[in-house]
């Protein structure tokens, strides 16, 4: 009977992860970069929460995992905040072309 | 009073002239009058001092002979240097060691008042005479530093403070001499004396260390008695007679002995109440002090030697005082005439004469100097209302008539004239027969040229009387020469006159013997006993028939002394020489006393002739003598000789030897060494620029080089950065996968 294990938990984070850094690579958008950069906070969650439950670990990880859930809040808000003025400033959200600190 | 009381007021007295030097020194010009009242008064109260210390001395119960001396002195000493090893002396082993301190017999606690009445009154009369002086509180200090030197000559019982304190002496001699050192005169009279000076100081130091290496101390007494021992200096009577010599060397300096003595007329330059200070009390009378003071180790072959030197500078100093017309050069080398006098006595053996002559010439000589001082005085303001600058106020061809305008100054200095004269009831009479009594008992015991020290000695005694009465004829007497300046001549103020009142006082004959004709008799000689030579046979023998050996052993009443250091040293109670001189000199009293009576009256009818009556016109005379004229009021070329064969050939080639010296291999050292500096700072500046700047440079090079390589990585590009984060990460992975 097919059941699912630690390994499955972390094969699916392991997609995550990589597809997030994917996207914080190739993306050429700010937004979507931020995505790419949830995606693999939230894959570290899966991971987190995979070992507590196979590992028989108490609720240390999931106050972990909820610390990095109200972080990538904030960050996400932070974030948009900055691309916001970026945009504002520049008149763009591309990565690639917002290579200057100062004007 | 006890013996340790003196002692204490000795100190007392030593120390206070000292003390008004440094306050002088420090807040003289903040004092009230510029402090000169405070000087004065201490001097005063340390002169009542000095008398409580010869009242006490006097009245001190007999203490028992040592040798070297006829009582045993209180004393008072301390180590001033312990060398921690020892020399050996008649074969014991002493600690060597230098101590210092103070002595009291009749000799000190005497020089101690002579010292002090001539410094008392001598503050006193600056007051009047350096009025107005740019300096006058620096002077006023110096007089207190030179009491001082000269109270520490007179107090040491050892050589070494002597020492000192006679280096002390030359130097206030020095400062007080170049007192106007903005005027070219004085500057070279007080460097001439300081040199002069020194150089019969090296003698001195020479014959003091002879001592100190053959006995290991300083100490008159010990050493005093370590001769008495029969210990002689490295065991040999030649370098015990050297020793002496070498000593007196010293004395000749100082006292202005023939051929030392040109520096004394120069030291005219100073103002006049100095010329009265050190001629008559303190520096020359230092000389005289410290042949008296070492009178028991001076062996007959020393003592003759001080005889010739004492006659020599008594005659060649007389002579020259003849022709002299600066008032006060005519007085400087009759001082040295005296003191060859002293020096003389001391010579022949007439110890107490000697010391007796050294008190009477401090007061009438103080006295005489003081009294030209107010005669100057009184000329310089003569001569600055009739604004004549170019007149010497001290000339007495300038001079004359003086007697009716200043009666005071007049009477004191004919007094004391009289008395350096030897006219009786004054006191210079009665020491100077003591003088030429010791003189003409020695001629007649020691016989062949001897006798030629009593026959000079009288004929300087006329000499002495004309000269004296030229002097006073010239200044006081007759017509005046400038009667121009003759108008403005007037008597001096109180503070000037009291001094000279004072001094021409104690030059009468009661302060001395109740016996005008007679010294002998009165406390003083009788105070002051000659000490038996420690010397034995080494002095005089005035043998007679060959009874000297039995003789002497029977009067050398032997007797057992702890002396020093456990030595048992015999004490001769007396000495048949010097019984021999003594039982002579006072058989030669009468006889020389009536002879100097008469050179006496002859020298002064002699100076009234010449100079009153015009019997025999003075002028014409040198005209005559024109040749010895010349020669004597050159002063016998004896500046001249030294210049031409001891200061070119010897000190100018000296001069330049170290010039060369200076210049060459001083200079040369220091160039050298800021040589070796500069070239040693070179290679650091070297070391500097290349080594430490340089790695300080590699270091920024490396990082500017790797700061090129690496800002190429540093984009701007989010993206760049994470791809550049990745690359890290998984090569982080591998590396850890590979050396796990």
């Amino acid at each position: 009977m097919f059941e699912i294990g630690l390994t499955h938990y972390l094969i699916v984070s392991a997609i995550l992860f990589s597809l997030g850094v994917l996207a914080l690579s190739i993306r050429r958008n700010a937004v979507l970069m931020l995505m790419g950069v949830e995606l693999i906070l939230n894959s570290a969650n899966i991971n987190l929460l995979a070992f507590s439950r196979y590992k028989g670990l108490a609720l240390e990880a999931h106050v972990f995992a909820l610390f990095v859930i109200i972080l990538a809040a904030a960050e996400a808000a932070v974030a948009l905040a900055i691309v916001l003025h970026i945009y504002r400033t520049n008149n763009t959200i591309e990565a690639d072309r917002i290579s200057a600190l100062k004007e | 009073m006890t013996a340790d009381t003196l002692i204490t007021l000795v100190l007392i007295v030593l120390f206070v002239p000292l003390f008004s030097f440094a306050l002088l020194l420090a807040f003289g010009k903040r004092l009230p009058r510029k402090g000169d009242v405070i000087a004065t008064g201490l001097m005063f109260a340390n002169l009542a001092l000095a008398v409580v210390v010869l009242v006490g001395t006097l009245n001190l119960p007999e203490a028992a002979p040592i040798p070297g001396f006829p009582h045993e002195p209180p004393q008072a000493s301390f180590t001033w240097v312990d060398f921690q090893s020892s020399i050996t002396v008649m074969e014991q082993d002493i600690p060597l060691r230098i101590e210092l301190g103070v002595l009291l017999d009749p000799l000190v606690a005497i020089m101690l008042v002579v010292v002090m009445i001539i410094t008392a009154l001598v503050h006193l009369f600056s007051i009047g005479y350096m009025k107005g002086d740019p300096k006058y509180h620096r002077y006023f200090a110096y007089l207190g530093i030179f009491a001082f030197s000269m109270l520490g000559i007179v107090v040491t019982n050892n050589f070494l403070m002597m020492y000192a304190a006679w280096e002390l002496v030359g130097l206030s001699s020095y400062l007080l001499i170049g007192f106007w050192y903005e005027k070219p005169m004085p500057a070279y009279a007080g460097t001439k004396a300081f040199l002069v000076n020194r150089i019969g100081d090296i003698g001195m130091w020479t014959g003091i260390l002879i001592l100190f290496t053959s006995y290991g101390t300083f100490r008159f007494d010990e050493i005093f008695a370590y001769i008495a021992a029969g210990q002689l200096p490295f065991g040999s009577e030649a370098w015990l007679t050297a020793a002496g010599i070498l000593i007196f060397m010293g004395a000749i300096g100082k006292s202005a002995q023939f051929p030392l003595h040109t520096w004394l007329p120069d030291a005219m330059e100073g103002p006049t109440p100095v010329s009265a200070l050190i001629h008559a009390a303190t520096m020359v009378a230092a000389g005289v002090y410290l042949v008296a003071r070492t009178f028991p180790m001076m062996s007959g072959g020393a003592l003759i030697v001080i005889a010739s030197i004492g006659t020599i500078t008594a005659f060649v100093a007389a002579t020259i005082a003849l022709v002299q017309n600066d008032i006060k050069k005519v007085l400087a080398y009759s001082t040295v005439s005296q003191l060859g006098y002293m020096v003389l006595a001391l010579g022949v053996g007439a110890y107490t004469a000697a010391f007796f002559h050294l008190v009477t010439h401090a007061m009438f000589k103080a006295c005489l100097f003081l009294g030209s001082g107010s005669v100057i005085h009184a000329m310089h303001d003569g001569l600055h209302h009739i604004d004549d600058h170019d007149s010497d106020a001290q000339d007495i061809r300038n001079m004359g008539g003086l007697a009716k305008k200043m009666p005071v100054t007049f009477a004191t200095f004919l007094v004391a004239t009289l008395a350096i004269s030897g006219v009786p009831i004054f006191s210079g009479f009665l020491s100077k027969d003591e003088i030429l009594a010791g003189a003409w008992a020695f001629g007649g015991l020691q016989g062949e040229l001897s006798v030629l020290i009593p026959w000079i000695g009288f004929i300087v005694a006329a000499m002495t009387a004309f000269y004296m009465f030229r002097l006073v004829i010239l200044t006081f007497l007759g017509e005046s020469k400038r009667p121009d300046i003759f108008a403005h001549i007037h008597e001096s103020p109180m503070t000037m006159k009291i001094p000279i009142i004072v001094l021409a006082t104690l030059s009468l004959w009661v302060f001395y013997s109740f016996n005008p004709f007679s010294g002998p008799s009165g406390w003083f000689v009788k105070t002051v006993e000659t000490p038996v030579t420690v010397t034995g046979d080494q002095w005089y023998p005035f043998s007679h028939g060959g009874v000297h050996d039995t003789e002497h052993e029977a009067v050398l009443d032997m007797e057992e002394h702890d002396a020093v250091h456990g030595i048992e040293t015999a004490v001769a109670e007396t000495h048949a020489g010097q019984e021999t001189l003594a039982h002579a000199t006072h058989e030669a009293h009468i006889p020389a006393m009536i002879a100097s009576l008469l050179l006496a009256t002859a020298g002064i009818l002699f100076a009234f002739a010449m100079y009153s009556r015009k019997l025999l016109d003075p002028d014409r005379l040198a005209a005559k003598l024109r040749p010895v004229h010349t020669f004597l009021l050159n002063k016998w070329y004896f500046d001249e000789i030294y210049e031409q064969w001891v200061v070119i050939p010897g000190l100018l080639a000296f001069t330049r030897i170290t010039y060369w010296f200076d210049a060459h291999i001083i200079d040369g050292a220091v160039n050298g060494a800021a040589a070796v500096t500069r070239l040693q700072s070179r290679i650091s500046g070297l070391f500097d620029k290349w080594v430490v700047d340089g790695f300080v440079n590699l270091v920024a090079y490396v990082v500017g080089f790797f700061g090129i390589l690496l800002k190429k990585t540093q984009t701007g590009r989010i993206q760049a950065y994470i791809a550049f984060v990745l690359t890290g990460v998984v090569a982080l992975i591998y590396l850890f996968g590979i050396f796990r």
